[in-house]
C-alpha cells in the first residue's frame, strides 16, 4: 500500500524555514574561500618568461611591452580563471584573488596588468 | 486511422536542448519516430588538435558543463596511458571523490528535471537546494562550481585541507538524510509514481542491442558500471554496490539514480575517512610520446570514452569523445514508439541528454562551403572508399 501525503511534513517544515535565496546584490554573497576569480599581478616579481601567455587555453594572457619591459597583460573578457597561468608561472607573480564581480559596460574591456 | 508525422524540435518548449525527433503519431500514440543530431556541433575536437595537452585539459571540461570532470578526468587518463605515468594514490582519491561528487550533483540535477517534466516543481526546487550544497564544496575544494580545473595530467591541482575534509563529511550527513527523504518521495508519491510506472519501457535485450548505457542501462536490469567492471582511478578499493532495477521504466531510472545517490554518499565518506598520505601529483613532460590510448570512465550518465592519438608533440593528433548521450538517444527513438505523445519530454528527459556533449559529426566541404549530414549507408561508402585512398597513412 503505498503512503500518501509523504511530503507533508517537509513541506511545514519548508513553511517555517527563511528563504534559501540571499537579496544579492542588496546584500553581499561572497564566494567560497577557495574560489578563483580575477587574477593580482606582481610586476616586480615577473621574470618575462611568457609561460603564463603560452598555456593561456583562451589567449587571455598576452605578453606585451610596457615601459620597456615585456610582461603578461590579462583580458578577462576572454579568461575562463582556470589558473593555468598562476600554476605555470615559476616566480608566483601571478595570485587568483575571491573577487567575482567583473560585469562591466561594452567598450571598456577589463585588463589586469 | 490516419498517421501523422509532427517534428519536435529543433526548438521546442519541451526540450531543453536543440534536437529534432520526427514522431508519426496515429492519436495520440506513437508508431514511429526519428531522431535527427547535430544542431549543436561546436567543432571541439579539431579544437583539441590545436592545442597544447595542458590547454586541453581545460577544454575538454567545456565539452559538458554537468559532467565536465569526468570528461577531464578521461582526458588525462589517456594522456598518462601514453606517458606511462601513474598519479600518486593520494591524487587518485581526490580524482575519484570529484567524480563522486559530480554524481550527487547530477543525479540531483536529473531528479529535478525529471520532477519538472512531470508537472512536479517542487521537487525541482528542493532537490537544486540540495545541489547547492555540493556545488558550494566544488566551489571551495576545487575553485569553481561547474568547470573545476582542478585535474592534470599526473594528479589533481590542489591538495584537500582537514577543515574542507570535516565539512565534507558534514554535508555526506545532509545528503544521505536528503537523499533517504528522495527515496520515500520516489517510492510513495502519488505524483511520481502516475506518471513514470510503465512510461519508457526499455526491455534488457532492446537495452543491450541498442548499446544503452549508464543509468539507463541499469534501470533495464543489466549489472554493468565502469566503475566496477573495468575499475579506474581509485574505484577498485571502494565498496559499493552497482544500483539495479527490475521494472525498465522511467520510474526505474529514478530509483537507480537516488539509490546510487546513497551509494556515492558511502564512496565519499570512505575516501575521506581513508585518504592516503604523500604527493597529489608527478611532474610530466609537456611532450607526448607516439602512441594512442583508450580511456574510459562511468559518466554520471554513462560510460564516456576517448580516444587519444599523439604524434611525439605537445599537440594531439587526434582526439575522439564519445559522450554516453550518443549511446543513448538510439534506445530514444525506440522507446517512444508506443509512447503517448505527452510523455516524450520524460523519455527524452529520461535518459538525462546532453545535446551538447554528444553532436559532433558533420561533413563539411570547405571548397563548396557546403555542409550535410551522411546516412549509415553513405557514410559506411564514404569510409570503405576513404580507407582504400588512404590505406597507407
Amino acid at each position: 500500500m503505498k503512503r500518501p501525503g509523504i511530503m507533508i511534513k517537509d513541506v511545514f517544515k519548508r513553511l517555517t524555514m527563511k528563504p534559501v535565496t540571499s537579496k544579492y546584490p542588496a546584500e553581499k554573497s561572497p564566494a567560497e574561500p577557495g574560489y578563483r576569480g580575477k587574477m593580482e599581478f606582481y610586476v616586480d616579481k615577473c621574470i618575462s618568461c611568457g609561460m603564463c601567455a603560452k598555456d593561456c587555453p583562451s589567449f587571455a594572457c598576452v605578453m606585451e611591452e610596457i615601459d620597456g619591459k615585456k610582461r603578461p597583460v590579462f583580458y578577462l573578457d576572454k579568461c575562463m580563471f582556470c589558473a593555468q597561468c598562476e600554476e605555470s608561472c615559476p616566480k608566483d607573480a601571478i595570485k587568483m584573488t575571491t573577487e567575482y564581480e567583473l560585469a562591466h559596460l561594452a567598450g571598456n574591456p577589463q585588463i589586469v596588468k | 486511422m490516419a498517421r501523422v508525422t509532427i517534428p519536435i524540435g529543433p526548438q521546442h518548449p519541451a526540450l531543453k536542448e536543440p534536437e529534432r525527433f520526427m514522431v508519426t503519431v496515429e492519436g495520440e500514440t506513437i508508431v514511429d519516430a526519428d531522431v535527427r543530431i547535430g544542431h549543436i556541433h561546436r567543432g571541439l575536437e579539431k579544437l583539441f588538435e590545436q592545442r597544447t595537452y595542458l590547454q586541453n585539459i581545460h577544454i575538454t571540461e567545456r565539452i559538458c558543463g554537468i559532467c565536465s570532470f569526468t570528461h577531464s578526468t578521461n582526458f588525462c587518463q589517456a594522456t598518462e596511458y601514453i606517458l606511462g605515468v601513474e598519479p600518486p594514490r593520494r591524487g587518485l582519491y581526490l580524482r575519484t571523490l570529484m567524480n563522486e561528487f559530480e554524481r550527487i550533483h547530477s543525479h540531483l540535477l536529473w531528479l529535478g528535471v525529471a520532477g519538472h517534466e512531470m508537472g512536479f516543481d517542487t521537487l525541482l526546487m528542493w532537490s537544486w537546494d540540495d545541489r547547492e550544497r555540493i556545488l558550494d564544496l566544488f566551489e571551495d575544494i576545487t575553485g569553481n562550481r561547474v568547470t573545476h580545473a582542478f585535474n592534470t595530467i599526473g594528479g589533481v591541482r590542489r591538495d584537500i585541507t582537514d577543515a574542507q575534509i570535516q565539512r565534507i563529511l558534514h554535508t555526506m550527513d545532509i545528503m544521505e538524510e536528503r537523499t533517504k527523504a528522495y527515496i520515500q518521495v520516489g517510492l510513495n508519491e502519488q505524483t511520481i509514481l502516475k506518471r513514470t510506472q510503465g512510461v519508457g519501457i526499455l526491455t534488457t535485450a532492446d537495452a543491450k542491442r541498442l548499446c544503452a548505457v549508464g543509468p539507463r542501462l541499469r534501470a533495464s536490469n543489466v549489472k554493468y558500471d565502469v566503475r566496477k567492471n573495468d575499475p579506474y582511478a581509485a574505484y577498485g578499493e571502494l565498496p559499493f554496490e552497482v544500483i539495479t532495477s527490475d521494472t525498465l521504466d522511467v520510474h526505474g531510472q529514478l530509483v537507480v539514480r537516488a539509490l546510487e545517490l546513497l551509494e556515492c554518499v558511502k564512496m565519499c565518506r570512505y575516501m575521506v575517512q581513508n585518504l592516503p598520505a604523500g604527493e597529489i601529483r608527478v611532474k610530466v613532460p609537456r611532450k607526448v610520446p607516439p602512441g594512442e590510448a583508450i580511456s574510459r570512465t562511468e559518466a554520471p550518465r554513462g560510460e564516456d570514452i576517448h580516444y587519444l592519438r599523439s604524434n611525439g608533440t605537445d599537440k594531439p593528433e587526434r582526439l575522439k569523445v564519445r559522450a554516453p548521450t550518443l549511446a543513448n538517444i538510439l534506445n530514444v527513438a525506440h522507446t517512444l514508439k508506443g509512447a503517448n505523445i505527452a510523455d516524450i519530454p520524460l523519455i527524452v528527459a529520461g535518459i538525462d541528454p546532453c545535446m551538447g556533449c554528444m553532436d559532433r559529426v558533420l561533413i563539411l566541404d570547405r571548397d563548396k562551403e557546403s555542409c550535410k549530414v551522411m546516412s549509415a549507408e553513405q557514410l559506411r561508402e564514404y569510409s570503405i572508399e576513404w580507407y582504400r585512398k588512404e590505406a597507407y597513412r
